[in-house]
Parts: structure tokens; C-alpha cells; sequence
């Protein structure tokens, strides 16, 4: 065929005509379009609006709606306008949030859980901006150097010259915090060593992992927190008896490291043997092989499972309190019994703060590592 | 072959030789892959390995740098003998480098560092130095530009050939290469081959396990044919191909000729 210019309408179109994809609707109104796209589609939609409608309500008048915002004392939530319950008590919230967040920390050391608080948050922001220098050294000081801090500032031992604050003395927030940030560093390196144990060629070492993660997958936390707090002891020289608060967390750590050695050990399974060939082949030593090469990817692929264990851990700190430790459930639970705060509401709404408090915390944590999995997923690393 | 080696075991013959096997032997459970191997590899010697699936080649090229174990016989390498002893495995693993028929480059790094890793952690060379040979050798095998990519981004020829420039980043001795073109769609078999006979030409010492036999008459010096375990038969190319002995070779040969 000759081509020629004045006839265009002989050629076949360009080539960008045709790799146009067809006209579509923008995402939003295509999916408002397919919630009644079909009659069953339709009754599904108005079905789960009514349900929604249902439960959301309720919770709306009671945390917003027919709150109380403001009063001194117990008498601005004893009843509303119509002589019914009224809805949410914040002020009782509000007036004992020092308790929630300190527990009995003496108010005038409460600069030291402050200070703690504010290091340990710049430190996980360090840690966690993916675009921070250092990331490794800001590792690093959380696993170290700021836990030690962290300890002499709360703590106060003989030496700092601060005020000594024993832990019986700790409570809320703080100690929620304590315990499952220890848990969450101490179980992540720990559940790494115990899932290389468990797939160790040595047998002792084998042998050893694998009954302790089975011992303690198949034990229920409550039953090695009580364990912990009973028998720890019995296993230490006598005389050196352990701080309460000291125990649960040995006890919290030791219980979500046997669930990340799963977790890990799932990813360690899951990377082809070529990885394990091709690392040990260039005359890598085990050690330089799991973290240069095994580990980066293990990890990487599981990381919704260790968010996961990380999840759990944190909601299952509010188990301490059957040994004595004063988490954030335990104070918002102790304090709703105050007479001076006696309503019918109190109960709820300290128990609504809680929720609240826990569900942003565990959503934050979900969502971090969504946004990583993501950025991990878009650096091409995977093939 | 620097003189003043530290004092390792050395073979009391072929001393010179880069691989000497002697009565090789090896099970699975109950399954002998393995059979009396004998078969010594001199220095610069480039031998392809060939036979039937499942005859054995993988397992005995993968015996070479003790990623199987042999249960009987000795195997050395380079002048050391290969026994339980872990600093003995680091030893010749830094001296052997092997490529694979599936790449298995490190997905999670990117190429320049899939090449600088070994050298960098095992040799202890500096960053700059590793990279710098890393970027020499990837030009070698013809894919400089692609050193800040990940394995993810490459086609096979092109990762199979930074497997090839990682294993060389290590300054190998010998070089193993298992059905390095296996996995390969066919046009890009000849780019990964070229990189081979250049390396080849370079002397170095090579034991391939292959299909690809117009390779193997081209740069072998010896080629072996391996059935049930054993080694049936080891010539020149020249008598290889024309001239095979066992009946077993020449249904093996008109096999993969055929198939041309
Ligand atoms: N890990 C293993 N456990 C048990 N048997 C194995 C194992 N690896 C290989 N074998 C068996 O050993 C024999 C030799 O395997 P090998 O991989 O060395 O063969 P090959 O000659 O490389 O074959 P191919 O050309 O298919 O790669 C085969 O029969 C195989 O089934
Ligand atoms: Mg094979």
C-alpha cells in the first residue's frame, strides 16, 4: 500500500486512538452506582444503613449529643433535662485524667513520666519517619540508651538524685505504656531468636526453642502472668525478689515472644531455599547471611503478623491487673467506684475513654504498617 | 595460586588441580545419588557436565561447595579437603562462586548491592573498592546501567548475568554454573552465553552443567556425561561428539541433538 499524506482516511488510526482506554465514570459515582445496581444490591445498602443507623445512633447521642461537657462534681451528670440518664460524663474524665494517665505518680514528679513520654515519642518518630537520618542509630537508642533513661527518670534510683517513685506507685497510661513498649522491644528480637532456634540445626537449641514457644503458645496469658508473679521468684537467688511491675513485664515480653517466633518463622519458611543457597554459595557465615539477606526479606513479608502480635500485646496489657499493676483499665475501673463521681454514666463513659484510647493506639499501629507495607511494595523490591 | 598459602591439607597428589574428587559417594535415605565419583579438574580447565534428568549433576556440582554433603569418599578444592569442619566450607565457598538456574539474586537489594554484599561482609572490602569492581564487572557483563535497579525490574538474561558478576565480585578461583540457561526464554540464552565464553576465554576454571552443547563444543576442554549416579563416560569435545562410546551417551546425544 502506498501511503499517501492526502488520504488519511485510508491509514489506520494513531497509535494512542486506540490505547485510549474507554470513557469511564470517576471512582466515586462508579461506586455509588453499584450500591443499587441491582435490587439485591439496593436492599443490602438500605439494609446496612439501617444497622448502621441503629448502632451508630445510640452511640452518637450518648458520647456527643446528650453528654455533659462541663460541671465540678457528680451533680452535673446525675440526671439530664427530662430526669433520664444523661449520655457521656466528660467532665468526670476530664477532672481525673491526671489519675488515668499517672495513676498515683506524685503530682509533683509528674514532669519525669512527661519527660519520658516526650522522649520516647520523638524517638519512635525518629524510628518510624521513613525519610529520617540515622534510622538505624534512632533503632538503636530505643533499644538501649532510652530505656535506661527512661527507667532512672520514672524511676528514680538512689544515685540519680531524684526522688525515688516506686512502681506500686505508677498507674494508667504510663504503665500501659511501659508494659507494652518493653513487651514490643523485647519480643520482636527475642521471637526472631527463638524462630532461628526452632529451625537451628543444633538439636539443644532446637529442642529448647521449640518447647518454650509451645509451652507458651499453649498457655493462656493470665496463667503466665500469674506464673510470673508466683514463680519467677522461686527461680532467683532468694532474697532478690523483682519489682511487681518488673515481673509482668517479663511475663508479657516472654508470652508475645513465643507468638513473633511463629509470626517470623512463617516468614523464614516462606523465602525460596535458592536465598539460603545463593547467600551461603558467596561464602556468607550464618549470622551475616540471616541479617543481610534472610531477615530483611523474612520480615518484610510479615510484617501484618508482627503488627498483628504487636496489636494483641498491647490490648492484652489490660490482663495485669489481676496481679496488682495499675493499667489504664485498672485506674478508669477503680476510680468509676469513687463516691465522689457516683452516677449511673460513670462507669460507661470511663469505660467509652478506654475504648477510645485503645482504638487509637491499635489503629495507628495498623495503619503504620499499611503505609509501610505500601512504600515497601512501591520500592520495586519485590519481584 | 599464591605460594605462601597458609598451611592447608594438601592432596598428596594433584596438587595442582583445582577440584579432585575421589570415590564420591553419595545418599539420599536410602538413595544413592552419587556413585563412586572420581574426576579431577585442573586449573583453568573448563569442563560442561552433562546427562539426563535427575542423573545427578546438580547434586554433584552442588558437593563442589558443600551445599549437599558427601557421605563417603574426599573432595578437594583448591587444595583444601572439604570435611565437617565449618572453617573449611568458608574456605573454599570464598574461593568457588556458583550460579544458579533460577538467579536467586536478592530481591530486596538492589543490583550494585546484590554484588558489593559478599565482598563488603566476607572479604572485608571497603565500599568504595567493592563498588568499584562491582561497576567493572557489571560493564563486563554488559549491563552497567542497570546497577541501581532491583532484580524485579530485569529480564532473566539480564538477571542471570548479575548473578554472573556477583559471583565473580568474590574474585572466584572456580566458577560452578548449574543449567545456567534453563530458565531462560530462548533470545535471551545467547547473552548470557556470550558473558560465559568470554569468561572462558579468561582462563578461568569452570565446571557448567549444560544442555546448551554447541556451548559446550565451543569452550569445553573435557565434557563429562553422567547417568544413574555415575560418571559413564568423559571426553574431549571433538571425540565427544563424534566419536561417543557407550550406547547410553549416543541416546543421550541424539536426544538433545535432535532436539536442535
Ligand atoms: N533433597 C533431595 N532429597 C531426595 N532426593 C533428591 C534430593 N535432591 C535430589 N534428589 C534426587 O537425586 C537425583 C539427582 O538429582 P539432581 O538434582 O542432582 O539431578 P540433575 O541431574 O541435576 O537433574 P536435572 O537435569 O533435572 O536438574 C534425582 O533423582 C532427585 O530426585
Ligand atoms: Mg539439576
Amino acid at each position: 500500500m502506498t501511503t499517501t499524506p492526502s488520504t488519511p482516511a485510508n491509514q489506520p488510526p494513531a497509535h494512542g486512538a486506540l490505547a485510549r482506554p474507554p470513557q469511564q465514570a470517576p471512582g466515586l459515582i462508579q461506586g455509588l452506582r453499584s450500591l443499587v445496581a441491582t435490587p439485591l444490591n439496593a436492599l443490602l445498602t438500605v439494609l446496612a444503613l439501617a444497622i448502621a443507623w441503629f448502632l451508630l445512633r445510640p452511640a452518637i447521642e450518648f458520647l456527643f449529643i446528650d453528654a455533659v461537657w462541663s460541671g465540678h462534681d457528680r451533680a452535673a451528670c446525675l440526671a439530664g433535662e427530662a430526669g433520664g440518664e444523661t449520655g457521656a460524663c466528660w467532665p468526670y474524665i476530664a477532672r481525673r485524667l491526671g489519675y488515668f494517665i499517672y495513676g498515683q505518680y506524685p503530682e509533683a514528679q509528674r514532669w519525669r513520666p512527661n519527660a519520658a513520654m516526650a522522649l520516647c515519642a520523638l524517638n519512635i518518630g525518629w524510628a518510624l519517619w521513613p525519610r529520617a537520618p540515622f534510622r538505624g542509630a534512632a533503632l538503636f537508642s530505643f533499644v538501649l540508651p532510652f530505656p535506661v533513661i527512661a527507667w532512672i527518670l520514672l524511676y528514680g534510683p538512689g544515685f540519680s538524685g531524684l526522688v525515688a517513685v516506686p512502681s506500686n506507685l505508677w498507674g494508667g497510661v504510663l504503665v500501659t505504656l511501659v508494659i507494652s513498649i518493653v513487651g514490643i522491644v523485647v519480643s520482636l528480637p527475642l521471637g526472631v531468636l527463638l524462630a532461628l532456634g526452632r529451625r537451628s540445626q543444633m538439636p539443644v537449641v532446637c529442642a529448647a526453642s521449640t518447647v518454650f514457644i509451645e509451652v507458651m503458645r499453649g498457655v493462656p496469658l493470665l496463667a503466665v502472668l500469674f506464673m510470673a508473679n508466683r514463680m519467677l521468684p522461686l527461680f532467683l537467688p532468694p532474697g532478690v525478689l523483682p519489682d511487681p511491675l518488673v515481673r509482668v513485664m517479663v511475663g508479657v515480653s516472654l508470652f508475645a515472644a513465643a507468638g513473633m517466633a511463629e509470626v517470623i518463622r512463617g516468614g523464614l519458611q516462606a523465602l525460596p531455599k535458592g536465598q539460603y543457597e545463593a547467600a551461603a554459595a558467596l561464602g556468607l557465615g550464618y549470622w551475616q547471611m540471616m541479617f543481610t539477606v534472610i531477615l530483611p526479606q523474612a520480615l518484610t513479608l510479615v510484617i501484618p503478623g508482627i503488627v498483628n502480635t504487636f496489636i494483641s500485646l498491647f490490648k492484652d496489657t489490660t490482663l495485669v491487673t489481676v496481679v496488682g499493676i495499675f493499667d489504664l483499665l485498672t485506674t478508669i475501673d477503680v476510680s468509676s467506684r469513687d463516691p465522689a463521681w457516683a452516677t449511673p454514666v460513670t462507669a460507661s463513659t470511663g469505660y467509652a475513654f478506654a475504648a477510645i484510647f485503645y482504638f487509637i493506639c491499635c489503629y495507628a499501629m495498623s495503619r503504620y504498617s499499611a503505609a509501610m507495607e505500601r512504600r515497601l511494595a512501591a520500592a520495586g523490591s519485590r519481584s | 595460586m599464591t605460594a605462601n598459602e597458609p598451611s592447608t591439607r594438601r592432596a598428596a597428589s594433584g596438587e595442582g588441580d583445582a577440584v579432585v574428587m575421589r570415590g564420591v559417594s553419595k545418599w539420599y535415605g536410602d538413595f544413592r545419588v552419587l556413585t563412586d565419583i572420581d574426576l579431577n579438574v585442573r586449573r583453568g580447565e573448563r569442563v560442561v557436565i552433562c546427562g539426563p534428568s535427575g542423573s545427578g549433576k546438580s547434586t554433584l556440582i552442588r558437593c563442589i561447595n558443600r551445599l549437599e554433603e558427601h557421605q563417603q569418599g574426599e573432595i578437594i578444592v583448591d587444595g583444601v579437603e572439604l570435611t565437617r569442619d565449618l572453617r573449611s566450607i568458608d574456605r573454599v565457598r570464598r574461593e568457588v562462586g556458583m550460579v544458579f538456574q533460577q538467579f536467586n539474586l536478592f530481591p530486596h537489594l538492589t543490583v550494585l548491592e546484590n554484588c558489593v554484599l559478599a565482598p563488603m561482609r566476607v572479604r572485608g572490602a571497603s565500599r568504595r573498592a567493592a563498588e568499584e569492581q562491582a561497576q567493572a564487572l557489571l560493564a563486563r557483563v554488559r549491563i552497567p546501567e542497570q546497577a541501581g535497579k532491583y532484580p524485579g525490574q530485569l529480564s532473566g538474561g539480564q538477571q542471570q548475568r548479575v548473578a554472573i558478576a556477583r559471583a565473580l565480585c568474590m574474585n572466584p578461583r572456580i566458577m560452578l554454573f548449574d543449567e545456567p540457561t534453563s530458565a531462560l526464554d530462548p533470545e535471551m540464552v545467547k547473552e548470557v552465553l556470550d558473558v560465559m565464553v568470554e569468561l572462558a576465554g579468561d582462563g578461568m576454571t569452570m565446571l557448567c552443567v549444560t544442555h546448551e552443547m554447541g556451548f559446550a563444543r565451543r569452550i569445553a576442554d573435557r565434557v563429562i556425561f553422567m547417568d544413574g549416579g555415575q560418571i559413564i563416560e568423559q571426553a574431549e569435545p571433538e571425540t565427544f561428539f563424534t566419536a561417543p562410546k557407550h550406547a547410553r551417551t549416543r541416546a543421550f546425544l541424539s536426544q538433545v541433538l535432535g532436539d536442535q
